[in-house]
C-alpha cells in the first residue's frame, strides 16, 4: 500500500483501532472523494468501533443517529419548536401582522436540529455514524438519499439548509434487510469480516496488554475454533476483548479446559450454542491441540 | 486504461452486476487516489465502488482474475511473445525432489513460489500436445500423480503427507492458469470467454459441505423473513378505515369524525403444509431444506411440516419440541420411520398417505409447498393424486434443488406435477431461495 493509505492506517491506528489494508483504503477514499461509506458484517466486528475511530482520528466530533423500526424525519433530521412558537405568538400580541408573525416562528430560532441537521450544519467538519441503517423501513432512506449525496436538507418553511462542512458519513448495516439500490449507489462499500489471528491477536493485545503472550494466543485460538463451530451467534472481537479482560480480573494463569468452562459464558451468549462449545472445545483443549506455536 | 475498465464493467453487466454510470465514475476516481502498481489497492478501490454487496464482492473477484489474465494473454498473443525459458530447463529435475519441494513450499512458500513450481509440474508431467484437452482434467491429472491431498476435516489426526486444503486450492488455480496460458500460446489465439458457471455461485451444498454456512445463510432469512411483516404494516396509506373505532374516537369531537381510525395491516401469515423430501437423491439439499424448515417454524404461526421418503410422517410437533437444529435432524433420521422398505422415494404413495392425513384441514386458505427432486425411481407418480392435493389447497408450491436444465431427465417426473403447482421454483442458491420466501409473504389467497 502506499503513502497516504498507509497514513490513514496509522492514524487510525494511533486512534486504537487496527485496520486491515481494505479498510484502511476505503477511508481514505471517504475523505478523499467525500462519499459516505456503507459498512456492512456480522455483528461485532467493530462497525461502529470504525466510526469512533476516525473520529478520534481525524479530530472531528461523532455525531450519532442510532437507527430503529419508527425513526422518522423529526426524530432525524429537525422539528419545530412549537411550544415556542406559541409563546412567541403571544407576546407578539394582536396588533402584529399576520406576515410578520409568519415569518418570525418560522426561523433558525424556533428549529429544533436533529442528528441528521446538526452533522451538515455543524461549522467544524463532522463524522456522522448512521448506525444499524437496515432497521429503518424504506421511507426513511429516501429521504436520506438528499442528504448523502447534496448533503443539504430542504425544509419548507426555511428553504433549502446547505452543508457549511463536508462531514464523513458512515453507515453501518447487519444485512437483516436489503438496501435499496439508490443508496447504495451513493456510498462506497466495505466489508467487514472476522479477523485472522494474526489480527486479532494485534486487537487483543492492544485492548489488554498486561496478559502474557501465551495466554492471548491461547485465547485466540480458542476463539478461532469456537467460530468455526456451528453457532447461534458466533463470538465477535469485542468478546474476545471482554473475555480477555475477565481473565485477567481472575488472574487465570492458563487457557484449559476448567478456565474455559468457567468463563465461556463471557464468549457464547446462547443455552445450546453453550453445550455445542463446552463439547467440543473441552476435548480439543485437553488434547493439547491449540495453542502448541506458543507453548 | 478507461476503455479497458469499461470493458470490464461490460463484463460484470453480463454476469448480472448492476454497475451504474455514477459508480464508474466513483471507480475512476477512486483510482485516482490509489497507486495502480499495486494489484491489492487497485483491486480494493474497484471493489470499493463497484460492489455493493459481499455477493457481488465474490463476482467482481472471479471476473477481476479473469479479465486481466486474458488481457495480458491478448497482448501476448498480438505482440508474439512467448516464454519457453523454463520448461528448457526441466530435463534435469528429479520427479521426488519436485514433489517435495511442492509440499515444502504448500506448506510456506510465497504466492510466485507456487506459480514457478506450477509450471515446472506442468513441464514434468503436462507432456505438450498430449494434454487431454479439457484443462479441468489435466489438472487432476497432474495432481494425482503429484499425491497430493488435503487434509482431513478437523479433529482427525494430521496426515504427515496432507496439505492444507487452502493451497492446495491456490495450487490448483495456478495449475489451471498456467495451462490455459500454454494452450494460448500453443493455438496463438484466445479462446471465447465464457460466462461464469451459474454453479460457481450457487448455494454450499456438497456432502462434505459445512451446515454452519447453510445456517448462515437461513439465519439471515429469517431475520429477513421477520421485518418483512413490518415493512407491510409501514404503509398505512392504502388501509382500510376501521368504522367502529373512528366513530368511538368521534365521540371526544362531538360526533365529528376528525380523526380517522384504520384498520391494523397484520403481517401475513398463511397456513403452510410444508413436504420435505430427505431421500439420499436429494442428501445436500434436504439438510438445507430440513434447515430452511426449521427457520419458517420460527416465522410462521400455523406451519405443519412432513417428511418423506417412501412414505411420509408428520414433524411438526418434533420441530416445536426441539429448539436445537441437531436434534431435530437426529429426531428425523431416527424416528420418522420414513424409509422403513427400501430407501427410495416414491412419491405416488407420498401423495396418497398426505390426502388421507390431511384431507380435512386443507381448504383455500393454504398453502403447500413441497421441497423435492421430483425422481420417482421409476414408480408410479399419481399425478393424479397430487391434483386433487393441488385442488383442496389455495396455493401450490413446488421448490426443486436441481437446475431447471436437469428437470424431466431420468426418473425426474417434474412435468407431471408441474400444471397442477401454482410456480415452480428451482431452489439452489441463496437468490432463489429469497425470490420464493418473497413470493410466499407477498401476495396470499383472499388478501
Amino acid at each position: 500500500m502506499n503513502g497516504p493509505i498507509e497514513e490513514t492506517r496509522a492514524a487510525l491506528e494511533a486512534a486504537g483501532y487496527l485496520a486491515d489494508d481494505s479498510t484502511a483504503l476505503v477511508c481514505h477514499l471517504a475523505q478523499r472523494l467525500g462519499k459516505p461509506v456503507l459498512v456492512e458484517g456480522p455483528a461485532g466486528v467493530g462497525k461502529t468501533e470504525l466510526a469512533k475511530a476516525l473520529s478520534r482520528a481525524t479530530e472531528r466530533p461523532l455525531i450519532r443517529l442510532q437507527c430503529y423500526e419508527g425513526l422518522d424525519e423529526a426524530k432525524a433530521l429537525y422539528e419545530w419548536n412549537y411550544r415556542k412558537q406559541l409563546l412567541r405568538i403571544q407576546v407578539e400580541a394582536s396588533d402584529a401582522g399576520w406576515q410578520e408573525v409568519k415569518d418570525d416562528i418560522f426561523g433558525e430560532e424556533f428549529l429544533l436540529s436533529r442528528p441528521l441537521l446538526t452533522a451538515i450544519s455543524a461549522e467544524q467538519p463532522v463524522v456522522l455514524l448512521i448506525d444499524e441503517i437496515d432497521k429503518t423501513d424504506q421511507e426513511f432512506e429516501a429521504m436520506l438519499l438528499e442528504v448523502l449525496s447534496d448533503f443539504q436538507v430542504s425544509i419548507p418553511e426555511l428553504g433549502v439548509v446547505k452543508a457549511r462542512s463536508q462531514p464523513l458519513v458512515l453507515l453501518t448495516s447487519n444485512n437483516s434487510r436489503e438496501l435499496t439500490e439508490a443508496l447504495k449507489r451513493r456510498c462506497l462499500y466495505l466489508w467487514l469480516d472476522y479477523p485472522d489471528v494474526e489480527r486479532e491477536l494485534a486487537i487483543v493485545r492492544l485492548h489488554a496488554p498486561d496478559l502474557t503472550e501465551q495466554m492471548v494466543r491461547k485465547l485466540v485460538e480458542v476463539v478461532h475454533m469456537v467460530r468455526s463451530l456451528d453457532l447461534k451467534k458466533p463470538p465477535s472481537i469485542a468478546e474476545s476483548i471482554d473475555w480477555a479482560r475477565a481473565l485477567l480480573l481472575l488472574g487465570a494463569e492458563d487457557v484449559d479446559e476448567e478456565v474455559l468452562r468457567s468463563t465461556m459464558s463471557v464468549i457464547v451468549k446462547h443455552r445450546t450454542d453453550l453445550d455445542i462449545v463446552a463439547e467440543r472445545a473441552g476435548v480439543k483443549l485437553s488434547d493439547g491441540l491449540l495453542g502448541r506455536e506458543a507453548g | 486504461m478507461a476503455p479497458q475498465l469499461l470493458e470490464l464493467a461490460d463484463e460484470l453487466r453480463r454476469e448480472g452486476m448492476a454497475v451504474g454510470t455514477s459508480e464508474l465514475l466513483d471507480a475512476f476516481e477512486a483510482l485516482d487516489a490509489v497507486s495502480w502498481t499495486d494489484q491489492a489497492a487497485f483491486r480494493a478501490a474497484l471493489a470499493a465502488t463497484l460492489a455493493k454487496s459481499q455477493e457481488d464482492r465474490r463476482l467482481l473477484d472471479l471476473v477481476f482474475d479473469r479479465f486481466f489474465f486474458r488481457a495480458v494473454e491478448r497482448e501476448a498473443v498480438t505482440r508474439g511473445l512467448e516464454e519457453g525459458a523454463i520448461r528448457r530447463g526441466v530435463e534435469g529435475i528429479d520427479l521426488e525432489e519436485l514433489r517435495t519441494r511442492i509440499r515444502v513450499a504448500l506448506r510456506q512458500g510465497s504466492d510466485g513460489e507456487l506459480r514457478d513450481l506450477a509450471r515446472l509440474a506442468i513441464a514434468a508431467f503436462g507432456r505438450q500436445g498430449e494434454g487431454s484437452g479439457v484443462i479441468g482434467v489435466d489438472v487432476q491429472r497432474i495432481r494425482r500423480t503429484l499425491g497430493l491431498k488435503g487434509e482431513g476435516a478437523a479433529g482427525e489426526l494430521p496426515d504427515p503427507e496432507s496439505v492444507p486444503r487452502a493451497r492446495l486450492r491456490t495450487f490448483e488455480a495456478h495449475i489451471r492458469r498456467e495451462l490455459e496460458r500454454a494452450w494460448i500460446a500453443h493455438t496463438g489465439e484466445l479462446a471465447p470467454a465464457k460466462p461464469l458457471r451459474e454453479l460457481d455461485r450457487a448455494l454450499p451444498s456438497g456432502p462434505a459441505q459445512d451446515l454452519a454456512d447453510v445456517h448462515r445463510v437461513v439465519a439471515q432469512l429469517r431475520r429477513r423473513l421477520a421485518t418483512q411483516g413490518r415493512e407491510h404494516r409501514g404503509r398505512s396509506r392504502s388501509s382500510a378505515v376501521d368504522v367502529r373505532r373512528t366513530m368511538r374516537q368521534s365521540l371526544q369531537t362531538g360526533g365529528v369524525p376528525l380523526d380517522l381510525r384504520f384498520r391494523p395491516r397484520r403481517p401475513r401469515r398463511p397456513e403452510l403444509f410444508v413436504l420435505c423430501d430427505v431421500s439420499t437423491s436429494v442428501t445436500s439439499a434436504s439438510v438445507f431444506f430440513l434447515s430452511v424448515l426449521h427457520a419458517l417454524h420460527d416465522s410462521f404461526r400455523k406451519l405443519r411440516s412432513f417428511v418423506f421418503v417412501e412414505r411420509i410422517s408428520e414433524v411438526t410437533e418434533l420441530f416445536g419440541r426441539e429448539r436445537s437444529f441437531p436434534s431435530v435432524s437426529r429426531a428425523i433420521a431416527e424416528d420418522a420411520g420414513v424409509a422403513d422398505i427400501s430407501g427410495y422415494t416414491d412419491y405416488g404413495r407420498v401423495w396418497v398417505e398426505f390426502l388421507a392425513q390431511v384431507v380435512d384441514d386443507l381448504d383455500p386458505r393454504s398453502t403447500v409447498i413441497v421441497l423435492g427432486d421430483a425422481r420417482t425411481n421409476g414408480r408410479e407418480p399419481h399425478a393424479e393424486v397430487f391434483s386433487q392435493v393441488a385442488a383442496r389447497a389455495g396455493r401450490t408450491f413446488w421448490m426443486n434443488p436441481e437446475p431447471r436444465l436437469y428437470w424431466n431427465y431420468g426418473d425426474s417426473v417434474m412435468a407431471a406435477y408441474e400444471p397442477c403447482c401454482d410456480g415452480v421454483f428451482e431452489c439452489w442458491t441463496t437468490q432463489h431461495l429469497e425470490g420464493f420466501v418473497r413470493a410466499l409473504t407477498g401476495m396470499t389467497p383472499g388478501g
